[in-house]
């Protein structure tokens, strides 16, 4: 593809005026900020961040299932791992808060336990997955030509695999029966092979925002005065096509919570004493009809884990997007 | 055996090979109309046959059932479980266990309209035995002599290599035609139970068109001689059959037509049967048996039944920290397998106390000591061998649903004994598989019998001795050997059935496995359907159903 | 745009090779012997081994596997299933239901999505918007089976409103809600991009002038804003429709759907890799053209994106 010429831009109307992160950043504000020191991009969405009661309350969250993550014993003193087939598949009550699985595990024991591996995996797959997905996009959109080719048709050939195949050959392979990785290990192969089987998506969708966005007369007018690639890259383009990639990517922690289940359950995932959410719900499938609370729970957790992370990815992509200043 | 194919099923067994008393429901006993049924069809669930339809190459439920269908054998195992009686054959006479003399009856038919002759039975049997035709059940003819001249092994194994020698000769001398409808057949050593194993699929007949065509072709389109012919396959979507209007045996079909609904699911197939969209359900999907839904739904259409085959957890002895028995035994002491069936399986699967399942001819009820669940013996027990050093890892495969049971199994070792135990699955039943035959396993593994023929050699022969087609663990015990092979060339069936309890009062001494439940069938028909048994595996008989 | 569509048609060339040779060789490594499991709690017999070993060339090195298929390929052949089915019939009959359900699911989700977008991106942040979000997450976060099942029992069983499977016709009618369980995890990605988009450019200066020339509202956002916004919409139903063809195997079973999706899983267990790759390349080509046709698209939608 051949890179769009200047001709375009002359023959269309701006879409957007340039917007103000080239000029000096002070100029709105009120008067007690300008005496600070000029702000970069970051600390302009901080600013803005601090006001926002929705940042609050998603980073609370946030912050509550990340000490899940990492002290579990600070929310239950139940055993996640151990049961007892007496109490299978006993409903919720004031000794079981979430009930019993058909195991006899205590269900709200393990949701506790089981936010290490969904949040570890999801969001460290999330991550990579943005993070190389989103490189390649900004590179295939930005230089074009060859460099596009060549990208575009690698994520073609990545995205054809099938996802299961994928998966089970990059898990057998480091992760088969018999191996004995310890479970960081194991949660390090999985975001691993959720990211190589991910990032074609990434990469179409921040090389068509970086499509749209490359003409506009800002990045022109950067280019013109003289700015470095590297520098229109991270400073102009990056802001203005981030939107869609964050929007993407913190639902996309839900998705590969879900992911990581179904490794797990085909048996080249996590193994038994860990225990994740996706595990908990692909387990609690068959008993939908009989016990809908061992679905409810781990699910119940996932969403609002999920939510949070779209919430944060909302007020952060507001704070940072120049345009919605 | 046959092995399930569709991997969602909730028996990944399958309800395959075994004889039972099938109780079908009690409410049907008024029969249907017989305008009704003569000109009906039903539907029916089946799975996607896995080879085209030859009797002696199909190993799995779903092509089976339709094999057993269009197939009468020499000998038929009736329904409710009892030894099996004369169907093709008019007589099989033998004075020795070793040479036996097949007489058949005169006028039956293929389904092309050419009779059944002795040479189609001889014909068949060498066809299956010959190893470079490759046949998945060729190794059920080894019995027979000169089954060596035709099947030849691989010298070192099929990934060797080497390439298996040609075998120096094409037929079996052991099989003699005498006249159109008679055959001799001298067996290698004595076998009383040989008769027995007539009536399995692979020893079904074959018309003289299959030896005109390629395999392949003739099992898209097979002809067989049994109560029911083919009309037409539609992959992955429906297999039809139609009443054979020559059949001359008892069990005539009374309905017309049969088709068989190709289901990748057997949600799906549940779903159509609850709102009368299908006939008849072999097995109800594991979703719908937790806490008995499918009696709710279905009301007196449900079916509950036993199948003679049983889950097992296999040690490999290999293995030297599985080389004590005292361990072994007290593994096995520690499971409760009541809790385990009522919990996990809903009652559905009766708990394992004997070494054979107590359905079959010859099995002993309640002989498998170590079965009971005593955990202060089993304390003792493990004390006494030294305890266990280590993560005690049982393994199953993940495609099928094993996942519950093995991991409640885990865990009340590990409670109960206080041994670091866990279960683990294998994502695919052929990597399981691999493992498991080629002696690589490093913890105790899920494995499954299902009997091939209703007699109590199938579940020692195979299992317990050394050398045993499917003794994985390489358990062996000379006593246990020199008693099966005395019980194998018995003369009688009632002497052979002595022996082998003998037999399985040494293994259960030893405990080479945990026998955990017995098989069981949970199924369902519509309301269409008036009168029904299944047969002693479980499988529609398509000859009771009445409309 | 000759030019340039020529270009990404040659290229096909390579990315079909690479994919058929990648998945050729991941199906190789795919770890187990095909003929393991086959015959049951026992092993298969040498000379059943044997011969399909031979039959297919299985002792081959991958190189010379990989290179047969290929050849055979060129003639038209896609080769056999383990059990002499030729793979030509399993992707005539399958891929045909495929498609018609991704397209079907592609349509709703689209139709959903949008709308969904388009109503809570006006109005950011109401209860509408947060009920829209709730709901789609709740949509990623349950599996499909259970969607599906639960679908299907209470619609098919207990409704009787639809027949609980589909009918070997695959009507259209048939197929909305397999389509619509097929599409339900997408449409949280739909609804939220599109969403997005529609406020940012809600702020653009092009709608404030198409506002303040007195277009009615449903012009501006007809016309004007949706247009400008659905660039990133349109990316991710472009790479879904490949995606809904290919994860489309739950929703087959459950609603007994005769698609690729069991033939694709039965083919990697089994490791016939001809299977997996003739079923794999026919997707990877519709990847392709989907992606061509929305790059083609992006160019209409957006005129500040321009091929020569």
């Amino acid at each position: 593809m051949s890179d769009p010429t200047a001709a375009s831009i002359v023959s269309t109307p701006p879409a957007e005026r340039p917007t103000e992160v080239g000029a000096p950043t002070n100029a709105g504000l009120p008067e007690n900020a300008r005496k600070e020191k000029p702000r970069g991009l970051l600390g302009d969405a901080w600013r803005d961040l601090r006001r926002k009661p929705l940042f609050w309350i998603s980073a609370a969250f946030i912050v509550l299932f990340l000490l899940m993550a990492a002290f579990p014993w600070l929310f239950t003193n139940g055993d996640a791992v151990n049961g007892s087939l007496s109490r299978s598949r006993v409903e919720p009550s004031a000794n079981g808060w979430f009930g019993y699985d058909v195991q006899g595990r205590d269900v709200y024991a393990r949701v506790i336990y089981g936010a290490r591996a969904s949040i570890v995996v999801a969001v460290v797959s999330v991550f990579g997955t943005l993070l190389i997905g989103g490189t390649m996009g900004i590179i295939a959109g930005y230089r074009g030509g060859w460099v596009d080719a060549l990208l575009s048709r690698i994520a073609d050939v990545f995205f054809g695999l099938p996802f299961v195949l994928g998966a089970i050959v990059i898990l057998t392979t480091f992760n088969g029966s018999g191996t004995s990785n310890s479970k960081w290990e194991i949660m390090a192969l999985v975001s691993l092979s959720l990211m190589v089987l991910g990032w074609p998506v990434v990469m179409r969708l921040m090389r068509s925002s970086v499509l749209a966005t490359k003409e506009a007369d800002y990045i022109v007018a950067a280019r013109a005065l003289g700015a470095g690639t590297g520098r229109i890259i991270l400073k102009h383009l990056l802001p203005n096509c981030l939107a869609p990639l964050l929007v993407y990517g913190t639902i996309m922690v839900g998705s590969f919570i879900g992911a990581e289940a179904t490794l797990s359950f085909l048996g080249v995932g996590l193994k038994t004493p860990v225990v994740s959410w996706g595990i908990m719900i692909s387990e609690a499938q068959n008993y939908i009809r009989v016990s809908p609370f061992l679905l409810f729970f781990p699910a119940a957790f996932l969403v609002t884990a999920v939510l949070s992370f779209v919430m944060l990815g909302e007020a952060v992509r507001e704070a940072l997007d120049p345009k919605l200043r | 055996m046959r092995v399930s194919k569709r991997a969602t099923s909730a028996v990944a067994l399958g309800a395959a090979f075994a004889l039972v008393a099938s109780g079908c429901s009690g409410s049907d006993s008024d029969g249907g109309d017989a305008g009704a049924s003569a000109d009906g069809a039903i539907t029916i669930d089946g799975t996607q046959p896995e080879v085209p339809l030859v009797p002696s190459n199909t190993t799995e439920t779903g092509g089976g059932a339709i094999i057993d269908w269009m197939w009468t054998g020499l000998v038929e195992y009736p329904n409710d479980g009892g030894a099996p009686r004369n169907a093709v054959a008019e007589s099989i006479e033998t004075t020795d266990s070793k040479v036996y003399t097949v007489k058949i009856k005169q006028n039956t038919k293929f389904h092309d309209g050419t009779p059944v002759k002795a040479k189609n039975f001889v014909d068949a049997w060498n066809w299956g035995a010959y190893s470079p035709n490759g046949a998945q059940n060729g190794s059920f003819f080894a019995d027979i002599q000169g089954f060596g001249d035709v099947h030849t092994e691989d010298p070192d194994g099929a990934e060797g290599p080497q390439k298996a020698p040609e075998p120096k000769a094409k037929e079996m001398s052991g099989l003699k035609v005498v006249d159109d409808w008679t055959f001799e057949v001298t067996l290698a050593a004595p076998t009383a139970v040989f008769p027995t194993k007539l009536g399995y699929s692979t020893f079904m007949p074959l018309p003289d068109a299959f030896f005109t065509q390629k395999p392949d072709e003739f099992g898209r389109k097979p002809i067989g001689n049994g109560p029911v012919k083919f009309v037409s396959w539609e992959d992955d979507v429906q297999i039809k059959l139609t009443r054979f209007d020559d059949y001359t045996l008892n069990d005539k079909l009374k309905i017309k037509d049969v088709n068989i609904k190709l289901y990748q699911d057997d949600t799906a197939a549940y779903n159509d049967l609850v709102s009368g969209n299908l006939d008849f359900q072999q097995q109800v999907p594991v979703s719908s048996l937790a806490g008995d839904k499918w009696k709710a739904d279905l009301g007196d259409r449900a079916i509950q039944t036993t199948t003679p085959s049983t889950g097992i957890i296999a040690f490999p002895i290999y293995d030297k920290r599985f080389q004590n028995a005292k361990l072994r035994r007290a593994i096995s002491l520690a499971i409760n397998r009541q809790e385990i069936s009522d919990k996990i399986f809903f009652g559905s699967r009766k708990p394992a106390d004997s070494w054979a399942n107590p359905l079959t001819p010859g099995a002993k009820q309640g002989n498998c000591t170590a079965c009971q669940f005593n955990v202060d013996e089993a304390r003792k027990l493990l004390a006494e061998a030294g305890g266990f050093q280590g993560e005690l890892v049982m393994y199953y495969n993940a495609d099928a649903s094993h996942k519950e049971w093995m991991e409640a199994v885990a865990q009340q070792v590990k409670t109960n004994l206080g041994i670091n135990a866990r279960a683990e699955g294998v994502p695919t039943f052929a990597v399981f598989r691999q493992n498991i035959n080629a002696h690589k396993m490093k913890g105790m593994y899920r494995a499954g019998w299902q009997q091939d023929y209703p007699d109590v050699e199938n579940w020692v022969n195979p299992l317990y001795v050394t050398g045993g087609s499917s003794n994985d663990g390489l358990y062996s015990n000379k006593d246990v050997d020199a008693l099966a092979k005395a019980a194998s060339s018995a003369p009688s069936l009632e002497e052979s059935h002595a022996k082998f309890a003998e037999a399985v009062a040494l293994i259960d001494q030893d405990v080479p496995t945990v026998p955990i439940y017995f098989g069981g069938q949970q199924s369902g028909h519509s309301e269409k359907i008036k009168k029904l048994e299944l047969t002693n595996v479980g499988e529609l008989d398509l000859s009771s159903v009445e409309l | 745009m000759g030019r340039y569509l020529l270009r990404r048609l040659l290229q096909l060339i390579p990315v079909f090779i690479g994919t058929t040779f990648l998945i050729y060789w991941l199906v190789w490594s795919v770890p187990g012997d095909p003929f393991a499991g086959k015959c049951g709690e026992r092993p298969c017999p040498d000379s059943y081994v044997n011969m399909m070993t031979e039959k297919f060339k299985l002792d081959e090195p991958l190189w010379v596997q990989y290179g047969n298929y290929m050849q055979n390929l060129f003639q038209g052949d896609f080769g056999q299933t383990w059990s002499g089915r030729p793979i030509g019939d399993i992707i005539a009959t399958a891929y045909p239901n495929t498609l018609k359900l991704a397209v079907v699911a592609l349509a709703i989700e689209a139709v959903i999505g949008l709308a969904a977008g388009v109503l809570t991106g006006l109005r950011r942040n109401g209860f509408l918007d947060n009920l829209v979000l709730v709901s789609t997450l709740f949509m990623i976060a349950l599996p499909v089976f259970v969607i599906g099942f639960v679908l299907q029992w209470v619609l098919g069983v207990q409704w009787h409103i639809i027949k609980p499977t589909v009918s070997s016709e695959m009507r259209i009618s048939e197929l909305i809600v397999p389509g619509f369980v097929l599409g339900s995890a997408s449409m949280a990605y739909i609804a939220r991009v599109a969403r997005t988009s529609i406020a940012e450019n809600r702020r653009a200066d092009y709608v404030r002038t198409a506002i303040a020339k007195g277009l009615p509202m449903r012009r501006v956002v007809g016309v004007h804003l949706l247009r400008n916004s659905l660039i990133p919409v349109v990316t991710l139903l472009g790479t879904d429709l490949g995606a809904l063809m290919g994860g489309a195997i739950v929703t087959e079973g459950i609603f007994g759907i005769n698609g690729i999706g069991r033939q694709v899983f039965r083919a990697i267990v089994t490791k016939e890799s001809a299977t997996v790759v003739s079923i794999v390349v026919v997707l990877v080509l519709v990847y392709l053209l989907m992606n061509l046709l929305v790059d083609l698209l992006y160019a209409a939608l957006d005129p500040r994106i321009r091929y020569e």
